[in-house]
């Protein structure tokens, strides 16, 4: 560093902003977080108290006994996993296929196929709502899981397929080459060949398209009466009685929905990073 | 790379039957997919757009009466307007979600690129920076927003009771905005720090050391090389939070209430009017307007800026 020798205290000068800069970045980013944390482990009483004896105030797990004792929130934790992992493996399944046609195939309409998946991506929701409720009521699958799998299907099935075909496009061609030599069929050569080498792009594929799943709120909110999934019961999450909102136990339901979620991102931080780019800058 | 290595001239006719085997193949691959998608977003859309010129309930969809635009506009004989585009609280939502995307769409590229730019240099604790960054990105939107909800608290919360003295922020729209504005910017920066990052990383060191030699300052090097080179990357993800937030719901409704999000939320409107006031006819017009203003908005996007996604 040429500055450190010239000019000393212009060079600590910047050193001690840039790292000011990095504390106030890492706090905005965390403390929401870690309040929402430390609320689900106090009483309720302490809630009132100014913010440096709420921090002091002693612990209790009593918000996440009630949580976990509350038969919506076990109920909506049970319909999203089932919800989230059911529509991400039909997602991944029908994706796979549709990825290793557009990155491998030639034929007519590629484009146009690409397109029309591009479009539904960017979708509004809102523009087949009315559409989809009308549906899922001629199915009876009003109030069921399998409406919501369903309906999740329109934002996980484009983002599978873009995300895996730049994936598939990636993979040299060559192994491909020697299992049509070979005789292989094109499943064959999916399910043999493929699959093992685009394993790391299935999980990562599959966890940012459980997350979306996991996440929704609209769809979930507006085709289930009773059958709530988590973001829904989360929203709705009331106390005792109807005028006090039950603050910890909404923080503490919300820690339970999102640390699996926190715990994934970070175990799958490098795989996320580039999911998240395939489809978009890298393009 | 071509994946048939089957010469030319040797065998012209076999070549075209192996294509169009191929092609054939192709189809059935991508079958499964066009049919999911017939269903849940082809034949949802043409209902969605056929039900706007009907007037239908949404409990009893087969009777229905004919409106062509009523749904639109329409003013009756003793001059009661009826269409939602001459209602102000449809125009207030279009005003509110135009305000929210803008503001928050433009808070969270600078902050991402702040935070890009943090990240991307060398420094102790850079992996923790990283690392924390995905915080906010993890949570579930729902989550966050009751996060914040409790924070705006007037009686409990951080900012409503500790920093702003029990004033109630979400309590009046035209506050609330800027309330929930902040959730949004707070969630969605590290997406976009993420996506700058690693355009970010894209990017050439020795063109760096090529100006630091020639005595470009960090801040000619930021607008006359950094910006420039990483234009196609920022359009991308620009585009994509443009339509994030254009579609915003959730945060309205958690934090407002469904009634509120009708007069902050485009679509929050139309599901008001589709779903809590069931008028099937009426939502689905009002559906209908809320994809053609977003259409118009990613088309004037992608001929602008010339975006190119593939």
């Amino acid at each position: 560093m040429v500055l450190k020798r010239t000019n000393p205290t212009l060079y600590y000068l910047q050193r001690t902003g840039f790292y000011l800069l990095v504390i106030v970045i890492t706090l905005y980013l965390l403390v929401p977080f870690f309040w929402a944390v430390l609320t689900s482990f106090r009483k309720s009483g302490d809630l009132f108290l100014p913010p440096a004896q709420f921090i002091g105030a002693a612990s209790t797990f009593g918000n996440y006994i009630d949580v976990f004792a509350n038969p919506n929130f076990q109920k909506g934790l049970l319909f999203s996993l089932l919800v989230a992992v059911g529509s991400v493996v039909i997602s991944l399944i029908f994706g796979s296929f549709a990825a290793y046609a557009l990155g491998r195939f030639k034929f007519r309409f590629k484009s146009g196929v690409l397109y029309v998946i591009l479009a539904v991506s960017v979708f509004p929701q809102i523009a087949v709502l009315g559409g989809l409720y009308t549906l899922i009521s001629n199915l009876s699958l009003y109030n069921s899981p399998l409406g919501l799998i369903l309906s999740y299907l329109i934002f996980t099935i484009p983002f599978t397929v873009w995300v895996l075909t730049s994936f598939v496009r990636d993979i040299p061609g060559e192994l491909e080459e020697a299992a049509l030599v070979d005789g292989a069929s094109p499943l064959q050569t999916l399910f043999q060949v493929l699959f093992p080498v685009m394993m790391p792009a299935l999980v990562t594929t599959g966890l940012l398209a459980f997350i979306n799943a996991w996440n929704e709120y609209l769809f979930a909110l507006t085709f289930t009466s009773t059958n709530r999934t988590v973001p829904v019961v989360i929203a709705n999450y009331s106390g005792a009685t109807q005028f006090d909102q039950p603050w910890g136990q909404i923080m503490a339901a919300s820690i339970v929905v999102t640390v699996p979620l926190i715990i994934l991102v970070l175990v799958f931080q490098r795989n996320i990073v580039s999911g998240l780019t395939a489809g978009a800058v890298k393009g | 790379m071509t994946t048939n290595a089957t010469p030319k001239i040797a065998a012209p006719v076999r070549r075209r039957g192996i294509e169009a085997a191929r092609a054939r193949q192709a189809v059935l691959l991508l079958l499964p997919t066009l049919i999911a998608i017939a269903l849940v977003a082809g034949y949802p859309l043409y209902r969605t757009i056929f039900f706007s010129m009907f007037e239908a309930n949404l409990t009893n969809p087969d009777q229905r009466t004919f409106l062509g635009f009523g749904n639109f506009w329409f003013t009756t004989s003793d001059g009661i307007a009826l269409g939602f585009l001459q209602d102000p609280k449809w125009w207030g939502a279009v005003k509110n979600t135009m305000l929210f995307t803008v503001v928050s769409v433009f808070l969270e590229t600078v902050f991402g690129m702040i935070i890009a730019m943090v990240v991307n240099s060398a420094f102790k604790g850079r992996a923790f920076l990283r690392t924390a960054m995905l915080v906010p990105w993890a949570i579930p939107t729902v989550v966050s927003a009751q996060m914040w909800a409790y924070m705006y608290n007037d009686s409990f919360g951080l900012i409503g009771r500790g920093l702003l003295g029990g004033q109630a922020l979400l309590a009046n729209t035209d506050s609330a905005i800027w309330a929930l504005i902040a959730v949004d910017v707070w969630k969605t920066t590290s997406f976009m720090a993420l996506l700058i990052l690693a355009g970010l990383q894209s990017l050439p060191t020795d063109m760096y050391e090529a100006a630091d030699m020639d005595g470009a300052t960090k801040w000619t090097q930021f607008w006359r090389m950094t910006l420039p080179l990483l234009r196609p990357a920022l359009l991308v993800a620009l585009v994509f939070r443009s339509l994030d937030a254009l579609r915003v719901f959730d945060i309205m409704s958690v934090m407002l209430g469904n009634v509120n999000a009708a007069s902050t939320s485009m679509t929050g409107y139309a599901r008001q009017a589709l779903i809590d006031n069931q008028l099937l006819g009426m939502g689905s017009a009002v559906s209908i307007a809320v994809f053609v203003i977003i259409m118009v908005i990613v088309v004037i996007y992608v001929t602008a800026f010339r975006v190119k996604f593939d």
